[in-house]
């Protein structure tokens, strides 16, 4: 008869649950990160595979997770960048068409920890009350892990955005595409790099810490601000460099890419409680009045009284009336703090990807006029 | 755009009885809708044939018409009322049907009323399966290849150019009547013709069979802003092939990758959009190949369904509810989340538990019925579990269905799948029948692997892996032992979804002795909240589930709890009219100060609505989960006690056992509920009172029967104690007969799962009053000892038909004064010696002008909601009131219990019954329920009234023409009278040579000599029907033993859409409504006006 590993997960409030160990085990015993939950019912593998969760632990709301396996197509970059899972049940066996291995061997090959067997509901109701905190798992003691919780750091004022950044540039898409567009790189998912190529564009990827006159040197006709782990307050020179860039050339932000544009116009980020993570959020898009059902991802945002005149709030969430898109016309630039890639989520705002070649188009007819 | 201050009057139709394919999820949704247009001001009108439901209660409505479902009577009723606009989208497929009638007569336009919710366009769009598949490949969705035939010639050059296997579904039908599936030319000739017959319309959809494929569906709303939500997916555990009403389903779908799933979430909208659904909530279904993901487009329904009752059930979006608003102008922005009250509805709930249903069917009601699961929906009603994982949702669900089982086996009645080898386990699986998933697990547990089992059912290897886990978690527990269980192997098992009986099967325990060890290893259940968002958002509303984690969410009792225990899924005996009574208690306690929490686990009913009750846990009905719940409300202040006797049988056998474990059940005690039950108890006290009974005893072998039986002389009648619905009830008329009678009883269908016979449970042997007149007393009584008569309705056929399965009248239109004061006075006696506190139910017979008592049942029977539509008397809320302690002159001083309003109208009550589903079943009428909903008719005669219940169950009677008489012998007096009566009223007559000398003898002209059936000379009833000449027919059985031979008969009369009744009782009733018809109109009246009518009346 087999007893599984068993396994805690200490929180650094010292609330303590049991479980069992899955996917990598660390010889330390140990994982440690910022403890935060997402909701979304499917698309675990692109959850676990999306840079902005690098440092922290992702916690499945969902009971079942690993039902239908992973696949080569829906990663959205090369590793997990997340510090480990946390999970109600693990699938053991996956089933669909396009599975080439279960989540289990995935954990294991890409080195992230896991706790299984969680009372999940529990936990997140803790977060959703306490606020997102770190945590630590494994099968070391509990004097162990709680040690290990409290020594992390959390996300604040770090730059994790190195961590996760591509170290040289590199392009995709076509070379006869309609718009050449520059994304800088804070964490890119790769459902974005997939639906500006799919809008026409080609894209040439950039390390986050590239400077403002190395991009405009290339002669972009827009430029992408993508999304990324942790505090955008952290994430060294990125302020500046997009200081530089508004006003010269189109710019489309998407979640950490949108508070470091919001922050180059001179607005506040701060944290949230335990942040948006999920597939279901309703945002109002304040000029036509449509909801949109947003994937969303992030622990911080954008105050809306520290906007700066010449930019106006373009979406809102009707949860908690955050904002979630920031115009401003002059300077061609908008931003969405959710996640109109999807990937994984609905498809109700790619639309935003047609704004962005429509605004890149009035930029070149602009450049072309004055 | 907020609430349209245009409207002022909005009609509501509901869905009519409860039918296969039709249950009282309508009840449900039409309850919502009616509550939320009041309290957005609008002055609502609603029509439903059916009284058993909740939204037809006066004060869920302004005007409340229970009239029948047609056109005549709609427009009448729209002329009168003169609404701005009609909602059709909440009434299933008869409302939506009746509103495309009404557009289509001109009524709509004439009377100037606007559809709202779906228009005309949309409805035939989604409806009509040709035009639905063209507009699906114009917005570039894939369809099955397909065709349309009108006839049978057509139906084969399609098939062929399709090419075998083919699914043939006819045009405008519900819950797949008519729908089948052709592998070859040959079968094709049937199933064609039989769909051509089945759709209205007589067209015929012909499509690649996609069986096999995986099956989902998307629950999805729009407002008229084009915002549009998922509120939920489900994904069908049993493949394409199944009809998503038979097949176990599963929320949220669990197989699909986020790729997968937005694919499809991307196609509902451009679904809905296309066939034009401007607001509300739809359902649309996909399948999607299990070996290249390729998805089709299988149909959607542009209107609230049972699937959406499931979906608002498993997620906490109400989504009637939110249709009802969308109708009337608001957007989806605008409407609130009631749960977490800060969030709007224009959200995709989120769930973090997995949601089962698991439907019931009753082919043990229904000889000749093949259980073979299909395209056609044989179901009469569904259960629904929630558990953090599957495994747990599947065990809930299974002992949810109350079908004498604990869990996915591990319980005495795997023996019957035990028996068989892993080859023909394997086989058995392979054809869909209720008992699949049982043979699964014990083919599991005879290590058949998932892939085999996978190939041979379709069921994703998900799914059959959840069921491996289980059969591998038995066989650990087994070998661990029960002494030698931790807390962890405790925790493990249970959050696998094990009951406690099952883990005292697996190790020889009892129930109690399992609970005991497992609460001194700490391991107790939790409550966990649905919530529409996994926790993100703080949750309002007490809705829970059980489980075994870490957390419980039950708050403090603010006030004393009163628990009360629905009635489980419907089934044919136990359906909405129990709901009915939870619900009306759950609003009566609210109101008498208790905090009120119910106990269901049935999605359909209101009763499981998140606001019925002040809690509502969606939880199994067994003793287990029941006490759990019981001691978890202790555990947060006072419970005042638990009510039991309002849902049916299911919680009155669990009263005993919570009392025992320190429960306090309110009202009549479990001792009454026994001494009634108990037949020598009851025997005894009859006597003691002078009450006369018909002779008989109690059997435990079929030899004590045979010797009662000899004793009080045949015919009698042979039934188990503690029935509902008449289950296994039947009337012999020889030792033979009683003895095989007795076999089966012991053996074959439920009660044979319960233990069979024994001294414990024994069966009942009557003497069987033929030709007596059956009678039904509903009463209450408080616990001072008042008691008060709710109603007196006597029965249309005659006893021996079971009082579920035959019409009645209030008041009794044939009985004297005299009898119906016996009556009463006997009703009294009884209540008061069995010391009734709250309903009671009490039969009679009367023969002769004496009354002989039936059975008494001291818990509310299933007329409560007729009786209380016909007099105004709010019987289940005065009951629930009496239960907790209050008198009857409390009530009455208080205003709640009035004088019932009666003598200026008649009420009748008519069954429905599921013959047209089950075409080789018998539709004869005998003791033992087959109905699976009622109809009633209310007019100021009683032959008007009983008109009206025949048109409302479908049933509508001609005005003119020919009638076929076909009558045996016993029957034949009686049958002059109806005859002499329809002769009279212009009806050319129709009979075989021994009848029709027997009317010619008496003065009857017989216009037409009929062959008997099966002679091969001369025409028959059956060819007479069938050539369409005949307008109704008469057909009573002829004499004992198997009754087969009016079989052909009611099949032709049922198949030709002839109104056939089988009752000379009922003829004359017949014949009395046709007459009053012929003299006058129709008139429409509210059930608002009747009873103040009937108040003024008693006033004056």
């Amino acid at each position: 008869m087999t007893r599984l590993e068993t396994a805690l997960l200490v929180l650094a409030d010292g609330t303590t649950f049991e479980g069992i160990a899955v996917g990598h085990r660390p010889a330390s015993g140990v994982a440690a990160g910022e403890v935060v939950f997402n909701t979304a019912l499917a698309g675990y593998q692109e959850i676990v595979t999306d840079p902005s969760y690098a440092g922290q632990i992702i916690t499945f709301t969902y009971p079942h997770i690993g039902n239908y396996g992973v696949n080569a197509d829906d990663d959205q970059a090369a590793r997990p960048h997340c510090r480990g899972v946390i999970v109600r049940d693990l699938a053991r066996r996956p089933s669909n068409w396009r599975a080439t291995d279960n989540l289990d061997g995935f954990l294991r090959r890409h080195q992230i920890p896991g706790i299984s067997a969680i009372d999940t509901r529990r936990l997140t109701r803790h977060i959703r009350d306490a606020g997102a905190m770190p945590g630590a798992f494994g099968v070391a003691d509990r004097d162990t892990l709680l040690a290990a919780a409290v020594a992390d750091g959390g996300t604040d004022g770090r730059d994790l955005v190195a961590e996760v950044t591509t170290k040289q540039p590199y392009t995709v898409g076509p070379d006869d595409a309609g718009y050449f567009v520059v994304a800088y790189d804070f964490g890119i998912k790769r459902a974005i790099l997939d639906q500006l190529v799919a809008s026409g564009c080609q894209v040439e990827v950039v390390p986050a810490s590239t400077s403002a006159a190395a991009v405009l040197a290339r002669e972009p006709d827009g430029v992408f601000l993508s999304n990324g782990p942790g505090d955008p307050a952290g994430v060294v020179g990125a302020k500046e460099n997009v200081g530089a860039l508004l006003g010269k050339v189109p710019v489309f932000g998407i979640c950490l890419g949108h508070q470091i544009m919001t922050l180059a116009l001179g607005a506040r980020t701060f944290k949230l409680q335990f942040g948006h993570h999920g597939g279901n959020h309703p945002v109002r898009h304040v000029a036509s009045g449509r909801v949109e059902i947003t994937s969303q991802n992030h622990n911080y945002a954008v105050d809306a009284s520290s906007l700066p005149e010449g930019s106006h709030v373009t979406h809102v969430n009707l949860n908690d009336g955050d904002i979630e898109g920031v115009g401003t016309p002059d300077r061609m630039a908008f931003s969405v703090q959710y996640h109109p890639e999807a990937g994984p989520g609905p498809h109700d705002a790619r639309y935003l990807f047609d704004d962005f070649t429509a605004l890149m188009r009035q930029g070149a007819d602009e450049r072309v006029g004055g | 755009m907020p609430r349209r201050d245009d409207l002022e009057t909005i009609l509501l139709i509901g869905s009519g009885p409860i039918i296969i394919g039709q249950a009282c999820e309508f009840d449900y949704s039409g309850t919502q809708a009616c509550r939320v247009l009041r309290a957005e001001g609008y002055r609502v009108v609603l029509v439903n044939s059916n009284p058993a439901t909740i939204m037809t209660d006066p004060e869920f409505a302004d005007a409340t018409y229970i009239e029948p479902l047609d056109v005549p009577t709609l427009t009448r009723i729209i002329a009168k009322e003169r609404p701005d606009a009609l909602l059709p989208t909440i009434g299933g497929q008869t409302g939506l049907n009746l509103a495309v009638a009404l557009h289509e007569a001109g009524v709509l336009d004439e009377y100037g009323v606007e559809l709202i919710g779906a228009n005309v366009e949309a409805i035939r769009t989604a409806e009509d399966r040709h035009r639905f598949k063209e507009a699906m490949i114009e917005i570039g969705l894939r369809v099955p290849p397909s065709g349309i035939a009108y006839t049978l010639d057509e139906a084969m050059r399609v098939g062929a150019e399709v090419g075998y296997p083919v699914i043939i579904r006819p045009a405008f039908i519900l819950g797949g009547g008519g729908t089948g599936i052709a592998h070859n030319r040959e079968e094709m000739v049937g199933v064609a013709t039989r769909g051509l017959a089945a759709s209205p319309i007589a067209e015929i959809l012909i499509e690649r069979s996609v069986t096999g494929w995986k099956e989902y569906e998307l629950e999805v709303m729009r407002d008229h802003a084009d915002n549009c939500v998922v509120v939920c997916s489900i994904e069908n555990m049993d493949a394409m092939g199944v009809h998503t009403g038979e097949s176990i389903t599963v929320a949220p779908a669990q197989t699909l990758t986020d790729v997968e799933y937005q694919e499809m979430r991307d196609a509902a909208f451009a679904c809905m959009r296309r066939i034009g659904v401007e607001t509300g909530g739809s359902n649309v279904q996909f399948a999607v190949d299990p070996r290249t993901g390729e998805m089709i487009v299988i149909e959607m329904n542009p209107r609230v369904s049972r699937s959406s009752a499931l979906a608002s059930k498993a997620t906490g979006f109400p989504i009637a509810k939110i249709a009802a608003k969308l109708a009337v102008g608001y957007r989806l922005d605008e409407v609130q989340n009631d749960i977490t009250r800060e969030t709007p509805a224009s959200f995709e709930p989120t769930i973090d538990y997995v949601v089962t249903k698991f439907p019931r069917w009753a082919f043990e009601k229904l000889p000749g019925a093949s259980p073979v699961l299909g395209t056609q929906m044989q179901s009469v009603g569904e259960v629904m579990a929630i558990g953090r994982t599957f495994t747990e949702s599947l065990q809930k669900a299974i002992r949810s269905l109350e079908t004498g089982r604990y869990g996915l086996n591990c319980d005495p009645a795997e023996a019957e799948f035990d028996r068989l080898d892993a080859d023909e386990l394997v086989q058995a699986a392979a054809v869909p029948t209720p008992d699949r998933v049982f043979q699964l697990e014990a083919a599991l547990r005879k290590f058949v692997s998932v892939e085999r089992l996978h190939e041979v059912t379709g069921i994703d290897p998900w799914f059959l892996d959840a069921m491996l886990q289980i059969v591998e978690e038995r066989d650990r527990l087994r070998q661990i032992g029960l002494a030698d269980m931790t807390r962890a192997d405790w925790r493990q098992a249970k959050r696998l979804g094990f009951s406690d009986v099952q883990l005292g099967y697996l190790w020889g325990a009892t129930e109690a002795d399992i609970r005991a060890a497992r609460l001194r290893c700490g391991v107790r259940v939790t409550y966990k909240t649905v919530d529409t968002c996994a926790a993100e958002f703080a949750a309002f509303t007490p809705y829970h589930y059980g489980t075994y984690e870490d957390e419980d969410e039950v708050a403090p009792l603010t006030k004393p709890a009163v628990v009360i225990l629905g009635s489980g899924p419907n089934r044919i005996g136990q359906g909405v009219e129990f709901d009915y009574c939870c619900v009306h208690a759950a609003f009566a306690l609210r109101d008498a100060g208790y905090e009120t929490v119910m106990l269901n686990c049935n999605p359909e009913t209101v009763s499981t609505d998140y606001d019925t009750s002040d809690r509502l846990f969606f939880e199994p009905l067994t003793f287990e989960d029941v006490l759990n719940v019981c001691e978890a409300l202790q555990a947060q202040g006072e419970l005042h006690g638990v009510v039991v006797s309002l849902g049916g049988q299911t919680p009155l056998k669990l009263a005993h056992r919570l009392q025992e474990a320190g429960i306090t059940i309110l009202g009549t005690s479990p001792a009454s509920i026994d001494a009634a039950e108990d037949r020598e108890l009851f025997n005894a006290l009859c006597e003691k009172l002078g009450i006369p009974q018909p002779d008989g005893g109690t059997a435990s072998t079929p030899d004590d029967a045979v010797r009662i039986a000899n004793g009080v002389g045949y015919p009698v009648l042979v039934r188990p104690s503690y029935v509902l619905g008449g289950r296994a009830m039947e009337i012999v008329y020889d030792d033979t007969d009683l003895r095989r009678a007795m076999g089966e009883l012991a053996l074959t269908g439920s009660l044979g799962r319960e233990g069979g016979l024994s001294a414990e449970r024994p069966a009942l042997v009557d003497r069987f009053l033929e030709d007596a007149i059956e009678v039904d007393v509903d009463a209450l009584r408080d616990r001072t000892g008042d008691v008060v008569i709710g109603g007196v309705m006597e029965h249309i056929e005659e006893a021996g038909v079971h009082s579920g399965d035959s019409a009645c009248a209030i008041p009794p239109p044939t009985l004297s004064g005299a009898v119906v004061q016996t009556i009463e006075q006997h009703t009294r006696a009884l209540a008061d010696a069995l010391g009734v506190i709250g309903l009671c139910n009490v039969q009679y017979a009367v023969k002769d002008g004496h009354v002989f008592v039936i059975e008494a049942n001291p818990r509310a029977s299933r007329t409560v909601p007729f009786v209380s539509k016909a007099t105004g008397v709010p019987l289940a809320k005065v009951a629930a009131r009496v239960m907790v302690g209050e008198t009857l002159a409390e009530l009455r001083a208080e205003g709640l219990l009035r004088p019932p309003a009666e003598g200026a109208h008649v009420s009748v009550k008519e069954a429905v019954l599921p013959f047209n589903r089950f075409p080789d079943v018998d539709s004869l009428l005998g003791p033992e329920m087959r109905s699976t909903g009622e109809v009633m008719g209310i007019d100021r005669t009683f032959g008007m009234a009983f008109s009206k219940s025949q048109a409302g169950a479908g049933n509508t009677l001609p005005s003119q023409g020919a009638i076929v008489l076909s009558l045996a012998d016993r029957d034949k007096p009686g049958g002059l009278v109806a005859a002499r009566r329809f002769a009279g009223l212009g009806f050319s007559i129709a009979a075989t040579a021994g009848t029709a000398a027997m009317l010619e003898e008496n003065g009857i002209p017989v216009d037409t000599i009929m062959a008997k059936v099966g002679e091969s000379i001369g025409v028959d009833a059956v060819d007479l029907i069938s050539s369409g000449k005949v307008d109704l027919v008469v057909n009573t059985p002829r004499g004992r033993g198997p009754r087969a031979d009016g079989i052909e008969i009611r099949r032709a009369a049922m198949a030709n859409g002839v109104p056939c009744v089988t009752t000379v009782a009922a003829a004359v009733a017949a014949a009395a409504g046709i007459a009053e018809a012929a003299t006058r109109e129709p008139d429409v009246r509210s059930l608002q006006e009747y009873h103040r009518d009937g108040q003024l009346r008693l006033e004056v």
